[in-house]
């Protein structure tokens, strides 16, 4: 390996390096941290308006994004061979979790999807969301390029297999969230074009079946809600309608903080969680979705960038994934809100009302500025 | 290693990089585009809909008018109540509640939960209606998600069953469906206002927005009704109906001056405060919606026809030897053979071979003409929904039989009001007026269908009717001169005349030398031995027409001579000072 800056093994003792500021110091990216907090103020702005004013939630919501900030920046200074040592064993443990969870969780709405580990519940789910991209980028990071087939199936059942088990829950936002991060993981791990191009074709082929007898029946009926709402508007299509209806009466300009009828009449459904875009475009409009949007886009390119400037393979290959996981996030999100895609369970990052998927992107942005930052011990 | 070389890892990771960039901005230009679609090009329509959903246009009860009596007495008010509802998901939702609602609502818990579960997936049921507002608000303060009151207006009516035929009812939704209620329904209701306001999911009113139109409150109603005569009737005929065990009664008073009714009563009924129990049976204003054969009250009115005529006068003898008579195949019975009477013992004496041969003396299109222009036939237009106007053939389809048969009030029907109108017109010198239920602030001036002379000779025949020698003693009213008759009517049961069922009959007026009051009773089917109506009927005439008599202040005119005091009853008159001392000489 050759000693250019770029590879510099101690960064923080070079005082040739003289851009290095406080943040970077501490392995933070001032950018990407500005945009996160920009988002999150926002987020804290609609949620005041769509709990209808009410400052416990918001408070609340408030606290869970300073603890979501404290693991980011924790986790940004994690040395990036400890964390690709630890990585088989937290895709491991989250594994178990996984399975303990369908032997032995609460059920809560229908679904099982907790752990409660006596003095703390939470979803084991969630840790894969980390552990999926680890591990991925762990299982290609010394691989040939473009990796072989073993390799690639090896690589496909480390997504598939935690797939499976939330799918199971059911839980089908987290799954595939968790599938999504498998296949950008392929895709940044060097997956050859026509490999890309015949899993299309398969997944093609694979959707009818998968429709018939990889859905449940409720997970059916939002797709077909979707292109078609009115067809039930009372039942499935209730969401999809009252959210654009949300959106569209905000206009361009919007009605204005506070002044949004749909949310605060609770015609808007999940208007505080899933939702949330809705109560944002009824009261800001068009301008607020389009900054809303800018802000998503800069923090999505900003962390890509970061996320190819990493020192290794393995850094890049789980700081794109994470980057593209987030990006995920909010383009099903608003995809869902706006009606171009199926209502599925992803709340919008950092704005929706909602503390387990929070701190895990926070915790994925700290892994990812940390692997940016991090040089190799040579 | 078998890793790549790290220019190879960099070219590809560039256009790795480069794809997932496209994807972003392609994901990105997407939601924008869809965001401007919603925002910008559909945002009419989205708003047309957003506020279709929460913006409401909503009904402002108006407070119906009051009915009230002559004198301003309440008959009919109507008090605010409110209504219970629930939003039965919501409701369904904290199901643990239920029992200590249903406990609030006086309720069957397991009918209360039976009932919201078949609207589970409504958006409103009423839970129960009505209720007082004190126990609707403690329903309220139980705090129950998913329920709601709903004010509302309810009628109460303070007589109860006095003046439940007359009054009618109103429905859950405060509209009239019978009687006065019914027939003044546009005037009591009044105009509903709009206002429009914001509505949540629930349909809870968030917020008035404004007043699209304001209520109009309805009218009052004043009727010709006197509270004190109709309470005084109604006793009367409650306690006639209950002595003779009779099927129904019926009286009314009439103004002879004004046509107006003073009184309408009517037995059984029901209290129309209680829903529960209003039956169609007892809701009935039979002084109005049912027809009778008079029998014969309808003699001084075919002997007013004899007078008229000149050929017959008070004196004029009349044979009705051996007390029947033939009259083609059928025969024309007296209850005794009276021999050979005047025409004023034709009514005392209430024969009908008497009437018969007066009737058949003269063209039967005399008598029907009469009839008509006294109004039988067809109803009175007094305006009320459901009034008959009984049956009058026409005289050119009378057989001789059935031109006998008027002339004694057979084959002939009619309602009591109808009745009671006809003698107001004798009582008022032969000048017939409309009749109103409402109150009249300028008397008709009437027509006149008898000459005055004529009517006045009539008078001292109905007067005697009321004394030891007539049929109807019992009518009298102390301190005052009445005129009355009796009718005795057999019921038509199936397709004859029953043998032993009788309607019995009263109609008469008081005091005679001015008359002021005009009254029938007609008791159905009275059981035992008393069923003649001097009997039965005069009684309750004597009861009410001595009350109203002196309720109205009307001066007597009968306290000067003791000896036409049949009863000995000066002393009663007496009790009334007031009366005494109008006394003229």
């Amino acid at each position: 390996m050759s000693t250019t800056p770029y590879h510099d093994a101690r960064p923080l003792l070079d005082s040739a390096a003289p851009r290095l500021g406080l943040l970077a110091r501490v392995h933070l990216d001032g950018p990407l941290i500005l945009g996160l907090l920009a988002i999150a103020g926002a987020g804290q702005v609609v949620l005041y308006s769509a709990t209808r004013q009410d400052l416990e939630s918001v408070i609340r919501q408030g606290s869970r994004l300073g603890l979501g900030f404290a693991v980011m920046i924790a986790l940004a200074q994690v040395p990036t061979q400890y964390l690709r040592r630890a990585t088989p064993w937290i895709y491991l443990i989250g594994l178990l979790l996984l399975m303990a969870v369908l032997a032995f969780g609460d059920i809560s709405m229908g679904a099982q999807r907790w752990l409660d580990l006596g003095f703390v519940r939470f979803q084991p789910s969630e840790i894969m969301k980390l552990g999926v991209p680890l591990m991925m980028a762990w299982h290609f990071a010394d691989k040939p390029l473009p990796p072989r087939l073993g390799h690639l199936l090896v690589g496909a059942l480390v997504a598939g297999v935690p797939f499976v088990l939330i799918a199971k829950q059911p839980d089908l936002g987290t799954a595939l969230v968790i599938l999504s991060a498998g296949l950008f993981a392929l895709f940044l791990g060097g997956i050859a074009w026509r490999i890309i191009i015949g899993l299309g074709a398969i997944a093609a082929v694979a959707a009818p079946l998968f429709w018939e007898y990889g859905m449940r029946e409720y997970q059916r009926q939002r797709v077909r809600t979707l292109f078609d709402p009115e067809a039930d508007p009372l039942g499935a299509g209730y969401h999809i309608i009252q959210s654009k209806i949300a959106i569209g009466s905000g206009g361009i300009y919007g009605k204005g903080w506070l002044n949004g009828t749909q949310s605060h009449l609770e015609f808007l459904p999940e208007s505080h969680t899933d939702f949330i875009l809705g109560t944002l475009a009824e009261e800001f409009g068009l301008i607020g979705v389009c900054i809303l949007l800018t802000l998503y886009f800069f923090v999505i390119t900003r962390a890509l960038w970061l996320a190819s400037r990493a020192p290794d393979t393995f850094g890049r290959i789980t700081g794109g994934t994470l980057a593209l996981v987030f990006f995920f996030y909010a383009f099903v999100n608003t995809g869902m809100v706006s009606g171009i895609l199926p209502v599925v369970g992803v709340p919008l990052p950092l704005v929706s009302y909602g503390g387990t998927s929070l701190v895990t992107i926070m915790a994925g942005f700290g892994i990812l500025m940390g692997l940016h930052s991090h040089r190799p011990r040579t | 290693m078998k890793a790549p070389t790290r220019s190879s890892r960099q070219s590809w990771s560039a256009n790795r990089r480069r794809l997932a960039l496209a994807l972003l901005g392609a994901a990105a230009v997407g939601i924008f585009a869809r965001a401007v679609y919603l925002q910008v090009i559909d945002t009419e329509f989205l708003q047309g809909q957003g506020d279709e959903r929460f913006l409401r246009t909503v009904a402002v009860p108006a407070h119906r008018g009051m009915v009230l009596d002559r004198n301003g007495e309440p008959l009919a008010v109507s008090s605010p109540v409110d209504s219970v509802w629930a939003h039965p998901p919501t409701l369904l939702a904290h199901r643990e509640r239920l029992p200590e609602l249903a406990r609030m609502l006086d309720i069957n818990v397991a009918e209360l939960e039976s009932k919201v579960l078949a609207r589970g997936e409504k958006e409103f049921m009423y839970l129960k209606r009505a209720m007082e507002p004190d126990a609707a608000h403690r329903v309220a303060s139980l705090g129950v998600p998913g329920v709601f009151l709903q004010r509302e207006y309810r009628r109460y009516y303070p007589a109860a069953e006095v003046t439940s035929h007359l009054l009618g009812f109103t429905n859950i939704d405060d509209e009239g469906q019978e009687g006065i209620e019914l027939a003044h329904n546009r005037e009591l209701q009044g105009v509903q206002g709009e206002k429009s306001v914001i509505k949540d999911r629930l349909g809870r009113i968030v917020e008035d927005v404004e007043s699209v139109r304001e209520p109009q409150p309805g009218r009052d109603v004043a009727l010709s009704i006197d509270r004190r005569i109709q309470y005084l009737a109604y006793r009367a005929v409650k306690a006639a109906m209950i002595e003779h065990h009779a099927a129904a009664a019926s009286a009314v008073v009439l103004d002879v001056n004004t046509g107006e009714v003073l009184a309408m009563v009517n037995q059984p009924a029901v209290n129309p405060n209680n829903r529960q129990e209003l039956k169609s049976d007892l809701l009935r204003n039979r002084a109005l919606t049912d027809v009778y054969e008079p029998g014969s009250v309808m003699k001084p009115f075919t002997v007013a026809l004899g007078l008229e005529s000149g050929r017959y006068t008070p004196e004029t003898p009349i044979n009705t030897s051996p007390g029947y008579m033939s009259v083609g195949r059928y025969t024309v019975k007296d209850t005794h053979n009276y021999g050979l009477i005047d025409v004023s013992r034709v009514i005392i004496k209430s024969s009908n071979v008497g009437a018969t041969k007066i009737a058949l003396s003269m063209p039967a299109e005399k008598l029907w003409d009469l009839f008509r222009k006294l109004g039988f036939g067809r109803p009175t237009d007094i305006g009320f929904p459901g009034e008959q106007g009984g049956w009058l053939a026409h005289y050119s389809r009378w057989s001789t039989i059935g031109h006998a048969n008027q002339s004694f009030g057979y084959g002939i029907s009619m309602t009591p009001l109808q009745l009671a109108r006809a003698y107001a017109a004798l009582a008022s010198g032969g000048v017939i007026r409309p009749v109103s239920l409402v109150k009249v602030t300028q008397p008709p001036a009437g027509e006149r269908i008898l000459s005055e002379t004529t009517v006045r000779k009539l008078f001292p025949m109905l007067e005697a009717v009321v004394s030891r020698d007539g049929t109807a003693i019992q009518a009298s009213v102390p301190g005052y001169r009445v005129g009355g008759k009796t009718g005795t009517v057999h019921k038509i049961i199936g397709r004859g005349y029953a043998k032993n069922n009788y309607y019995s009959v009263f109609a008469g007026f008081a005091p005679l030398s001015k008359p002021r009051l005009a009254m029938v009773v007609i008791v159905d089917d009275p059981k035992g031995k008393s069923y003649y109506g001097g009997l039965v009927a005069a009684p309750v005439f004597s009861k009410v027409m001595a009350g109203a008599l002196r309720i109205l202040n009307v001066p007597p005119d009968n306290v000067v001579d003791p000896k036409r005091q049949p009863l000995g009853t000066v002393a009663s008159t007496a009790t009334s000072p007031n009366a005494a001392s109008r006394v003229r000489p």
